[in-house]
């Protein structure tokens, strides 16, 4: 059977030079007239197709229809009008929904490229005894229909590494905290690897600790730091300096033995360096600096309470 | 300018201790730092202390990495803690005299 729309478009075809685009605009009018038309077929048979490739397994049938029904109107809209704004806001948002529940990027991918064969499908059924029509149809399906596919992806990706990025951030500031232990005395432990990122966060955060705490004294404790460079080890003096330079002294503990004679080998000046040998020398160091003195009291509350119990 | 009037009122007051406080200002380059480093020496010289106080974070790890360290300058948190070590500092070369 042959539509009106039909004639008018093969009419169309034959006077207009191929792919010009009021040719393919025509087309698309055309195509998104079809999918509309058999909206619910098409998209039954998308969500069939999404369970019989088992992805989306983290989401319920239920879950995916409802999903595949918005998805599959956005596509039809973005097809319709070019645009791809509305499309691109929707899958930032479904991608926001998802990621927590651990949908992968193939997933998404794949079930864009099922709906993308299943519309190409119909597309086939529907104008397989017209070649040259056929032909013309997928000229102007397809470019839409890769942007599609394309916009998904990133949208979905985007949303993943933004996510990430947060991660980072969230991980970096724990990484370094900047504690008080005593009224004006801040200690920083830095475990794991010094990058120059970190390093140069981990001064930041040190300095506006200073600020913040009014702290006279500064215990760096780098115990848990594996290996140092001379990039690092130059930062670690200039953070000693800065610190002075806020009125904080600054005593470093726990240099390991491999650190301390790379320190020496690559010629860093430690000389304005205040070393301690560990954690606990270094707070008792810092203790006498601001005139703490700490004293065993008469009864130690630990032995008492034990022998109350016997 | 800044240099001569603070150091005449050091002798003019018979000041024990100077204090400098560049809570003000967003950079210290060298010229700056090579000044406050000089007036803190000149005023040694005159037999008074100096204390620089109020250096920002950001300026302080600016100068450090321009390689300016103030040595052998003190340094306080703010104008409190300035007044808080010049007395202590005062009081100590008053009790042991």
């Amino acid at each position: 059977m042959t539509t009106p729309w039909e004639t008018q478009l093969k009419s169309l075809i034959q006077t207009e030079p191929a792919r010009s685009p009021a040719a393919t605009t025509a087309l698309l009018r055309e195509l998104v007239e079809h999918l509309r038309q058999h909206r619910t077929e098409l998209r039954e048979e998308w969500a069939r197709r999404i369970t019989e490739a088992k992805v989306l397994t983290a989401m319920s049938d239920a879950e995916i229809f409802a999903e595949a029904t918005s998805v599959y109107d956005n596509y039809v809209a973005a097809l319709e009008t070019g645009t791809f704004e509305a499309l691109q806001t929707y899958s930032r948002n479904l991608s926001e929904r998802i990621i927590p529940r651990g949908v992968e990027t193939h997933e998404v991918i794949g079930i864009v490229l099922l709906l993308r064969d299943v519309l190409a499908r119909s597309l086939f059924a529907k104008y397989q005894s017209d070649f040259q029509l056929l032909n013309r149809i997928l000229d102007a399906y397809e470019p839409a229909a890769n942007r599609i596919a394309n916009t998904v992806a990133v949208g979905f990706v985007q949303e993943r590494e933004r996510i990430i990025r947060e991660q980072q951030e969230a991980i970096r500031e724990l990484s370094t905290p900047v504690l008080q232990v005593r009224e004006r005395l801040l200690i920083l432990p830095i475990i794991g690897v010094i990058d120059p990122q970190r390093a140069r966060q981990l001064t930041e955060q040190l300095l506006r600790g200073i600020r913040a705490n009014r702290a006279r004294v500064v215990v760096i404790d780098i115990t848990g730091v594996a290996a140092m460079d001379s990039h690092v080890a130059n930062h670690l003096v200039q953070t000693v300096e800065a610190s002075r330079l806020l009125g904080a002294t600054v005593i470093v503990t726990g240099l390991s033995p491999e650190i301390a004679q790379t320190l020496v080998k690559i010629g860093v000046d430690l000389g304005k360096m205040n070393t301690v040998g560990d954690l606990q020398g270094g707070i008792e160091e810092a203790e006498r600096l601001l005139g703490y003195k700490v004293v065993p009291s008469e009864a130690p509350a630990l032995i008492s309470g034990i022998r109350d119990e016997t | 300018m800044l240099q001569s009037a603070l150091v005449e009122k050091v002798g003019k007051f018979r000041s024990r201790g100077v204090i400098v406080d560049v809570t003000a200002l967003d950079v210290l380059d060298s010229f700056a730092s090579r000044t406050l480093r000089d007036i803190a020496h000149i005023i040694r010289l005159r037999g008074a202390e100096t204390v620089i106080v109020g250096v920002q974070p950001e300026v302080a790890f600016a100068m450090v990495q321009l390689g300016i360290t103030l040595e052998k300058v003190s340094t306080a948190l703010d104008l409190e803690e300035g007044l808080a070590y010049l007395d202590q500092k005062l009081q100590h070369a008053r009790a042991t005299p």
